[in-house]
C-alpha cells in the first residue's frame, strides 16, 4: 500500500469514526423521540431522516454544492462555521445527513421493541424520564446501538457519490478511499485498485458479519 | 378503441419505429465538447433520420471503459493520443482518425472583474480554491497543470487546487461559487466568440501543448454505417460552424 493509500485510509477512518459519534449523540434522543413522541410531526420527520435511503448521493452532492456557494440558501451560515465543500468538515457535515437513517433506524427500532413495560416499572420505583432512558431503556436496546454505530461507520466509510460531488479529492482533506480507489481505476492502476477493493470487500464483510452475530445471539437469548 | 389500448398500440409502433431502419450510434464524447456536440447531434439526427446515444465524460475513463468492452461506436476524445492508443491496441480503426477540432484553455471565475486580461489573479492572493480537472485522466486538467508549471506556480497554488472528476466538474464547481477560479474549456464559457458569463482570461497557446481533439471509429461501430456517417457530417461545414461557435479552432 503507497503512502497516498494510507493517507486516504486514515482519512476515512477518521471521518466515519467522527460521523459515527455525532449521529449517535444527535441520532439518539432523534430515534426515541421518534420511536416514542406523540406530536403530529412524527411521520413527516420519519420520512425526512429516510429521505437520504433513496436519493442518489448524486442528488444529495448536488444540493449540497449548490446550497453550500456563496449564492446558496446556507452558504452565509457555511462561511461563518467552516462547513464548506473541499474541506473535510463539509464532508463531516454531507455525511451526516447521508448517514443519518442508518443510526436513526436501527435505534427507532430497537427503541419500539422495548414496549412501554420496562419504563413503567422503572417509574414506579421513581426514577425520572431522562434516568430512566439511561439506566433502563439505553441499556435494553444495546444491540441495537451496536448495529447502529456499525452501519453508519459502514455507509460513511463506503460513500462515494457525495464526496466525488462536493469533496474536490484534496489529499488528506476530502481524498477518502473510494475517490483513491476510483482514480486508482481510472487511471488503470489496477494492482493498486485491486488492493483497496479486496481490502473494502473484506472490511464489508466483516461489518455484516458483527451485525448478524448480534442478531443470531439476540434470537438466542 | 378504448383511450387506454389506444395509446399502447401508439408507444408500440413508436417502439418499433426506433428498433426499425434508422441506426443508433452510441457515441463517447469527450466533457468540454458537451455544448458543441448536443448542437451537432441535432443537425445530424435532423439530415440523416439516424439517432445518436451521447455519453459525456473524461477521456481517460472511456479509454478504460473501451478497453473493458463498452459498447461505444465512436470516440471523440479530447486529446489525440488516446485514439491512437486505442488504434495502436486494436480497439479502434487507425485510418478513421482525425482532429475534429483543437480545443483552447482559459482561466475562468463566475465573478465578473475577477479574473484579468494577463491572468495575472493567478498570482494573487484573492481566491482560496483553484478548480481544475483531473490531470492524471482529463488532457485539458494535464494543460492547466501545465500552464500552472510555466508561471511557476505549482508549489503557490498547491493547496487551492480541487480536482473535478472531468472538465464539466470543475465548471461545476466555478459556477457555483464554491471555487472563485478554475481552468475549463473555452466552449464551456463563450457563444459566438464572446465570453457568455464571469471573467475569463483565453490561455496563449503557447503556454500548453496544443489541445488536438481526435475522433475515430471505434470497433464496434466497424459495420454500422451510421457510425461513419457520424464522422463524415463532423468534416462537413455545418458542422464546422458549430464547432467554431464555441470557440475552438479547426
Amino acid at each position: 500500500m503507497s503512502a497516498d493509500d494510507l493517507q486516504a485510509l486514515l482519512l476515512t477512518l477518521k471521518l466515519a469514526s467522527l460521523v459515527t459519534l455525532l449521529l449517535l449523540l444527535f441520532g439518539t434522543p432523534l430515534a426515541w423521540w421518534l420511536a416514542c413522541g406523540r406530536s403530529r410531526w412524527r411521520t413527516p420527520v420519519a420520512a425526512l431522516t429516510a429521505l437520504p435511503l433513496v436519493l442518489p448521493p448524486t442528488v444529495l452532492g448536488f444540493y449540497l454544492l449548490l446550497a453550500l456557494g456563496p449564492q446558496g440558501a446556507l452558504g452565509g451560515i457555511a462561511r461563518a462555521v467552516g462547513v464548506l465543500p473541499f474541506t473535510f468538515a463539509g464532508l463531516v457535515f454531507a455525511s451526516l445527513i447521508y448517514s443519518l437513517p442508518f443510526v436513526v433506524q436501527p435505534l427507532r427500532t430497537a427503541f419500539e421493541g422495548l414496549g412501554p413495560r420496562p419504563l413503567e416499572a422503572a417509574a414506579t420505583l421513581r426514577a425520572s424520564p431522562l434516568r430512566a432512558f439511561f439506566t433502563v431503556a439505553l441499556p435494553l436496546a444495546r444491540p441495537g446501538l451496536i448495529t447502529a454505530a456499525v452501519l453508519g461507520f459502514a455507509h460513511t466509510v463506503g460513500e462515494f457519490g457525495v464526496v466525488l460531488m462536493i469533496g474536490g479529492n484534496i489529499p488528506g482533506q476530502t481524498r477518502v478511499l473510494s475517490i483513491q480507489l476510483y482514480d486508482h481505476v481510472e487511471a488503470l492502476e489496477y494492482a493498486s485498485a485491486q488492493h483497496l477493493a479486496a481490502l473494502l470487500l473484506l472490511f464489508s464483510f466483516a461489518v455484516l458479519l458483527v451485525v448478524y452475530r448480534q442478531r443470531a445471539a439476540l434470537h438466542h437469548v | 378503441m378504448s383511450r387506454p389500448l389506444r395509446l399502447l398500440l401508439v408507444s408500440a409502433a413508436l417502439l418499433l419505429g426506433t428498433l426499425g431502419h434508422a441506426d443508433t450510434v452510441q457515441v463517447a464524447v469527450a466533457a468540454n465538447f458537451s455544448a458543441p456536440m448536443q448542437a451537432i447531434a441535432r443537425a445530424f439526427e435532423q439530415q440523416s433520420g439516424d439517432q445518436l446515444s451521447l455519453s459525456f465524460g473524461a477521456t481517460g475513463k472511456f479509454y478504460t471503459q473501451i478497453k473493458n468492452g463498452a459498447p461505444f461506436a465512436v470516440l471523440l476524445a479530447a486529446d489525440s493520443k488516446t485514439p491512437q492508443r486505442l488504434a495502436s491496441e486494436g480497439n479502434a480503426l487507425p485510418a478513421s482518425e482525425f482532429t475534429y477540432a483543437t480545443g483552447k484553455l482559459v482561466l475562468w471565475s463566475a465573478s465578473p472583474g475577477l479574473v484579468d486580461a494577463q491572468g495575472a489573479v493567478l498570482e494573487s492572493g484573492s481566491y482560496q480554491h483553484l478548480a481544475i480537472a483531473n490531470p492524471a485522466l482529463a488532457p485539458y486538467g494535464a494543460a492547466a497543470m501545465q500552464v500552472l508549471a510555466q508561471r511557476k506556480l505549482l508549489v503557490a497554488v498547491q493547496s487551492k487546487l480541487v480536482t473535478g472528476e472531468n472538465i464539466t466538474q470543475a465548471y461545476d464547481f466555478v459556477a457555483t461559487g464554491n471555487a472563485e477560479l478554475g481552468f475549463v474549456a473555452l466552449s464551456q464559457v463563450s457563444l459566438n466568440g464572446q465570453i457568455s458569463k464571469g471573467s475569463a482570461w483565453v490561455v496563449p497557446a503557447k503556454l500548453y501543448d496544443p489541445l488536438h481533439q481526435d475522433a475515430i471509429l471505434l470497433n464496434a461501430g466497424k459495420d454500422l454505417p451510421a457510425a461513419k456517417a457520424l464522422l463524415d457530417f463532423l468534416h462537413s461545414d455545418a458542422a464546422k460552424t458549430i464547432i467554431r461557435s464555441y470557440g475552438y479552432d479547426l
